[in-house]
């Protein structure tokens, strides 16, 4: 018997002598555990079930599987231990600080998990009879109307599962919109500063995308804007606050000049955690924002949990939105609002995007979020989420150049780049020196619109004195990079394994085990 | 054989009424190790400052823009096997396509060697 994976700890990242750095038979390193293939730990000859010889299915003519299926055969202590072992050699949020920019990772309230998991939206199947299932569709409409009151809008579609879903959905509704009116707008400008999935949504819908330039201070070029605007725009899509954690202040302007040549407003409110009652994206003229219930709600994210993109839209979106939703009736029951009913219900809508109503699981933790917090709570989220990536911004912009930081206070994250950094080092060391660090990476090499950026965002859900260990973390670092610390190129040292050749993983994977 | 640069970082040489575009060597060094090229397929009409092929680094995926006006002859079947060609010989064997022109004037509005010197050297 040999190590359980030589490719896995190499005893001579530990440097050069003591106990460290001796090997162990095993290659497990205490409560480290290496841990192999599934395929490497059990022989595809045995089995951990017992099954009864299955009966010919001579029914199933050129149907019938002729050779072994090649699974191996584990027990379900074995089957266990594989998965748990892999989960500790991985991070997570409630290990410790994720501070993804531009994707939030905040913690998940226990108590949203503890209503999640009672039986009466746990146990609900979707084909269920609706008068047995009054109490989900409640919680659907429920969820809805907090989501309409928060930003000041007209409607919401709550059935997109996730974000770039959800952009897809208010993309669509403006297609819809146009054709409804005879028009034939073929154009979608989208900002420097928005998501990366915003082009790729209005190319998927069929649009054209025109990129509109951002000013030196991280915002969109108002004039720039307005000089593209004419009959063939069909609308922009802005992401506000923005990737540079900027909140766009001329968005009222953008939006009625887009209005005033006849085009729609799409928001991608992925940011919305940072606005969340303070300002209503309805009073600035937005006609369709999606809101990731994970980044603003709090719900699961990131193999956590899957996403949920509910899309509020204006009065002159709404009528496009897509079915199914839940509507409440006058006497107090509700009714799902499907093919068969929308003929006299929704007759303009465009059509359905999901096969069910949405991510219940996700509504149920959204809603608990939201009513545990209540209105006065929500509107301290944003405070503090603000605050905290101020904080950030502030206690490192002597360490690492921040090309927005006399743009005012940033909102919910922190922008960095890689400008004075020592010759040869780069984002990525400081990024791979994290690691070492025990965190999370923060998004790298995004936005495109900052050389080398790193994109910090802390959330609302972090302690002063986490903030404070993870500045004096990225601060060391920082401050190895611009000496040039050799030791820094290599990391990280400390991790399950050393650093990757990232190019080679890109350029040649290997997606599948062969014996 | 002259050369043209453009303010999106594409090279074209000329010569004649065909001319080979690439990247330049700046522009390779900003995207980092190259992992994925696409070039046009043969025949594909571009039109100046229109994509015309992708590029993708371990960083960011880029558009390659089409320098002027004018049809595919040939795609640099090359890159798709051995993308590395870019960052190892970006302004060489990592060349992206080759094109007629339709309209050689277009040339005029385009950087000559020191010129595109100049242009980067205050970025």
């Amino acid at each position: 018997m040999t190590a359980l994976n030589p490719a896995g700890w190499r005893p001579e990242m530990h440097g050069a002598g003591g106990a460290a750095d001796t090997a162990t038979f095993t290659g497990n390193r205490a409560l480290m555990l290496e841990e192999p293939l599934i395929f490497e730990i059990g022989s595809t000859a045995t089995t951990g079930v017992d099954f009864d010889e299955a009966a010919p299915a001579a029914d199933l003519g050129a149907l019938m599987r002729r050779d072994p299926i090649g699974l191996p055969g584990l027990s379900e202590s074995e089957t266990v231990r594989h998965y748990t072992r892999l989960s500790r050699q991985n991070y997570a949020i409630d290990l410790g600080l994720f501070p993804l920019g531009s994707c939030t990772m905040k913690h998940n309230p226990r108590l949203n998990e503890k209503v999640a998991r009672m039986p009466g939206f746990a146990d609900v199947h979707p084909l269920q009879p609706q008068e047995t299932v009054q109490g989900a569709l409640a919680v659907i409409n429920e969820l809805a109307v907090w989501l309409i009151e928060l930003t000041g809008m007209y409607g919401v579609a709550m059935s997109p599962k996730a974000g770039a879903h959800g952009e897809l959905c208010g993309i669509l509704c403006i297609k819809a919109a146009l054709e409804a009116r005879g028009e034939d707008r073929r154009v979608l400008l989208v900002p420097e500063s928005a998501h990366g999935t915003n082009p790729a949504t209005a190319a998927f819908a069929g649009f054209t995308v025109e990129d509109i330039p951002g000013t030196a201070e991280g915002r969109v070029d108002l004039a720039a804007l307005k000089a593209r605007l004419g009959p063939d725009v069909a609308g922009v899509m802005i992401t506000n606050p923005n990737t540079c954690g900027l909140f766009e202040r001329d968005m009222k302007a953008i939006s009625d000049a887009v209005h005033a040549v006849g085009g729609y407003v799409y928001c991608d409110g992925a940011n919305f955690n940072a606005i969340v009652g303070k300002v209503r994206p309805g009073d600035l003229g937005i006609d369709a924002m999606h809101i990731n219930l994970h980044k603003t709600f709090s719900t699961p994210h990131g193999g956590g949990g899957p996403g949920s993109g509910p899309v509020v839209l204006s009065k002159a979106l709404a009528p496009y939105g897509p079915i199914p939703y839940s509507a409440r009736y006058a006497d107090g029951s509700f009714k799902l609002i499907e093919e068969e009913n929308a003929g006299a219900e929704h007759p303009d809508t465009f059509g359905r995007m999901t096969a069910f109503h949405g991510q219940m699981g996700m509504f149920t933790r959204a809603l608990t979020y939201i009513l545990s917090h209540g209105a006065d709570g929500l509107k301290q989220v944003a405070e503090d989420a603000v605050l905290n990536a101020n904080y950030i911004l502030r206690s490192l912009e002597d360490v690492l150049d921040a090309p927005f930081a006399a743009s005012g206070p940033c909102m919910h994250e922190a922008l960095f780049s890689d400008r004075g950094l020592a010759e040869g080092f780069s984002t990525l060391d400081i990024a791979k020196g994290l690691i070492d660090e025990g965190y999370h990476p923060m998004t790298v090499y995004f936005p495109l619109v900052v050389h080398g950026a790193m994109l910090v965002e802390p959330t609302e859900t972090e302690s002063k004195a986490v903030l404070d260990q993870f500045v004096g973390a990225l601060r060391s670092i920082a401050l190895r990079a611009k000496n040039g610390d050799p030791a820094l190129k290599s990391a990280p040292h400390f991790a399950p394994r050393a650093r990757l050749d990232e190019t080679l993983a890109a350029r040649k994977p290997v997606l599948r085990w062969e014996d | 054989m002259p050369r043209f640069y453009t303010e999106e970082h594409e090279w074209i040489d000329v010569d004649g009424d065909v001319a080979t575009v690439g990247i330049t060597d700046f522009a390779q060094g900003q995207l980092g190790d190259i992992v994925f090229v696409e070039v046009p397929d043969t025949g594909a009409e571009l039109s100046k400052g229109g994509d015309a092929a992708v590029v993708e680094s371990v960083k960011a995926a880029s558009d390659v823009y089409a320098p002027v006006d004018g049809t595919v002859t040939e795609g640099n079947g090359q890159l798709e096997e051995d993308p590395a060609l870019v960052n190892s010989d970006p302004e060489g064997e990592g060349w992206f396509f080759r094109m007629t022109l339709s309209d050689k004037s277009q040339l005029d509005g385009l950087m000559n060697a020191q010129a595109y010197k100049d242009f980067i050297a205050d970025l």
